[in-house]
């Protein structure tokens, strides 16, 4: 970037780009393996032996999680140096930081897909500190490493660029979320040879992330972009910030227990956890209250309508996903039924899809036209297209919600319901026999969240002087 | 909301929330690892145990299949098929045959890959698997089945 760029504040938030850009193209991989998937759901040995289940789910979920921390790092590169008012403290370790994410990312998935898992744990010397094969957290060590050597060279330069900053309370919020993630995925080193303990800490990984400190980047990130579209005080906005991330931990650690039911650890968690987690979706309410009454506030009218759009979307798409889907199973009593069915696929589909795939691209709504020096918005025709994506993309999620659901609740009355003395429960795979018509139709849904992909990514499409395709328009 | 409940009332009950909560969940976690060793028979859990463990995590099975709940729900739950495939007396057999014959070949079912374990390491899998399946779950599953 050598021409300045007028529509930026500060010349270095340009390093947002590449991060959004390459969180977009590893978007558009997660959604192929998810359509894998969806296929071996309802033809078991599609790709089989080339592309086995196991696999696929880790490219899908692995590169879910990247691609939202790509989206992470682009905001607080793009809203750090606006909030603090200074220039980022150094845009080229952030360039740097880019291309060894970046890379070793590729290589990771590269790893799971040419080389059987046992060997890759052989390659990267898995038994010197054993950290692989545990759900999400699939990456060799190396790459665990390579991920807080990123983590501590981002939140150094973050760090350093609000230090001498102005201090806001939306990049103290982000600063201490982002922080909060990289401090409890320190605990994926922790991996005990006692299977209970290991699932128990497991959880700290997991639960503090997206229930916890997430919840703080979600909110500064939704903060911000409210701040910015409806030109309401910041006095104001700030309030509902702490009320929600308030809501949001009191809620969120305690409510870590209702992952501990039926994992080894004491009967007490059967209480606290359905208490405190019960609770969980006040937070998320909280932010549909926030959004759509800033809003409903608004100074001014912008010019972005996709931006708001995304800003509502993702709040009710959350408290839908995460608020509501969630509380269906997470009392004790109904947990005790429902854990590790088809339900808990339908609830992680919408919570993490509404949270946090739809608070990134709320973002990437707002600030890509500036990145790309198009202005506050792009032009009508590309936001007509970006808001058919939007649509499409969340329609298609809250049906492929709505099957998995269907095929969880018909998986519970066949296979868990009945019990030992019955015995009539049907077994797991002939329950999943009778699931099928539900898989085909999440598969149909699925193509449909594939076409609302292509959508949206045209919508980067850069129109008139020169014509380039998606997400590689969106580079230059 | 009202001007009575102002920004800094807000920003107090966050972090006032946030440790307190933070300092009892550490509590409750200290109770935790106390329970651990007699709920989860932390005295059977033998070099075996350990080393299925191991093979267990290299060769990714929970990317299809749950432990105790948690994994993937493309595959049948394992935290109790020690009790649901012959316990002491069939257990070990099964599973060696089962592992040596994958995989089944059948057009159209979901299919488990050929892992080309030793039979010392089925053995210690088939261990780990036994001690998991004895770990106190609050009863789950509901029933055998997973």
């Amino acid at each position: 970037m050598t021409i300045a760029n007028p529509h930026l504040k500060f010349d270095s938030q340009a390093v947002a780009k590449p991060y959004f850009v390459f969180a977009l193209m590893l978007f558009l991989g997660q959604i192929l393996f998810g359509l894998i998937m969806g296929l071996q759901y309802v033809v078991g040995d599609f790709l089989f032996p080339l592309i086995p289940f196991n696999v696929a789910r880790m490219v899908h979920t692995n590169l879910l999680i990247v691609w939202l921390l790509f989206g992470f790092m682009g905001a607080a590169y793009y809203l750090i140096p606006e909030e603090a008012d200074r220039e980022l403290h150094s845009p080229l370790l952030a360039k740097i930081l880019f291309w060894v994410f970046a890379t070793a990312g590729v290589l990771t998935i590269l790893g799971y897909l040419l080389v059987p898992y046992a060997g890759l744990a052989r390659l990267t010397g898995n038994e010197l500190l054993p950290t692989m094969g545990r759900e999400f957290l699939e990456q060799p060590t190396i790459t665990k490493m390579g991920i807080v050597v990123v983590a501590l060279g981002f939140l150094y330069n973050i760090g350093m660029t609000l230090l001498k900053g102005r201090k806001t309370t939306i990049s103290m919020v982000m600063m201490t979320g982002l922080i909060g993630l990289a401090v409890f995925f320190l605990f994926s080193f922790y991996n005990p040879e006692n299977l209970a303990r290991d699932k128990y800490y497991w959880w700290f990984v997991v639960h503090l992330w997206v229930e916890g400190v997430w919840e703080l980047i979600m909110g500064a990130m939704l903060a911000f972009v409210l701040v910015k579209i409806t030109g309401v005080d910041r006095e104001v906005v700030e309030k509902w910030l702490y009320v929600i991330i308030a809501m949001a931990l009191i809620t969120g650690i305690l409510g870590t227990g209702h992952h501990f039911f039926w994992i080894g650890a004491p009967e007490m968690w059967l209480w606290i956890g359905s208490i405190f987690s019960a609770m969980e979706p006040i937070p998320f309410f909280a932010m549909v209250l926030f959004a759509f009454t800033m809003i409903g506030k608004r100074r001014r009218q912008h010019p972005n309508r996709a931006a708001t759009l995304w800003a509502k979307g993702t709040t009710v798409t959350a408290f839908l996903g995460a608020g509501v889907w969630g509380f269906l199973h997470t009392l004790a009593p109904v947990n005790y039924y429902t854990h590790g069915s088809q339900l808990t696929a339908a609830h992680g589909h919408l919570a993490f899809y509404g949270a946090y795939a739809m608070i990134v691209m709320t973002l990437i709504s707002y600030a890509m036209p500036r990145l790309r020096g198009i202005g506050e918005a792009p032009d009508e025709r590309s936001q007509t297209l970006e808001i058919w994506g939007f649509w499409l993309m969340t329609m298609s999620m809250v049906l492929i919600t709505l099957f998995l659901t269907a095929a969880g609740v018909m998986q519970v009355i066949l296979q868990r319901l009945p019990s030992d003395i019955d015995g009539t429960a049907l077994s797991f795979m002939n329950t999943v026999d009778q699931l099928q018509v539900f898989f085909w139709l999440r598969l149909a849904a699925g193509v449909g969240f594939f076409i609302g992909l292509a959508c949206y990514l045209f919508s980067f499409k850069r129109r008139g002087q020169e014509v380039l395709t998606g997400a590689t328009a969106a580079s230059r | 909301m009202s001007e009575t409940f102002t920004k800094s009332m807000a920003r107090n009950i966050y972090f006032g929330g946030s440790v307190f909560f933070l300092l009892v969940f550490l509590a409750l976690t200290y109770h935790t690892e106390q329970t651990f060793p007699e709920r989860s028979n932390a005295a059977q859990m033998s070099e075996a145990v350990v080393r299925g463990k191991l093979v267990w995590e290299q060769n990714n099975c929970i990317g299809c299949h749950s432990l105790l709940g948690e994994g993937a729900y493309f595959a049948p739950e394992l935290g109790n098929v020690f009790v649901r495939r012959g316990e002491d007396a069939g257990f070990k057999p099964f599973l060696q045959a089962w592992m040596k014959v994958q995989p089944l070949g059948v057009p159209g079912r979901r299919s488990m890959p050929q892992f080309h374990l030793s039979e010392q390491e089925v053995d210690d899998i088939a261990e780990f698997l036994k001690w998991t399946s004895k770990i106190n779950t609050n009863q789950w599953p509901p029933n055998k089945e997973g």
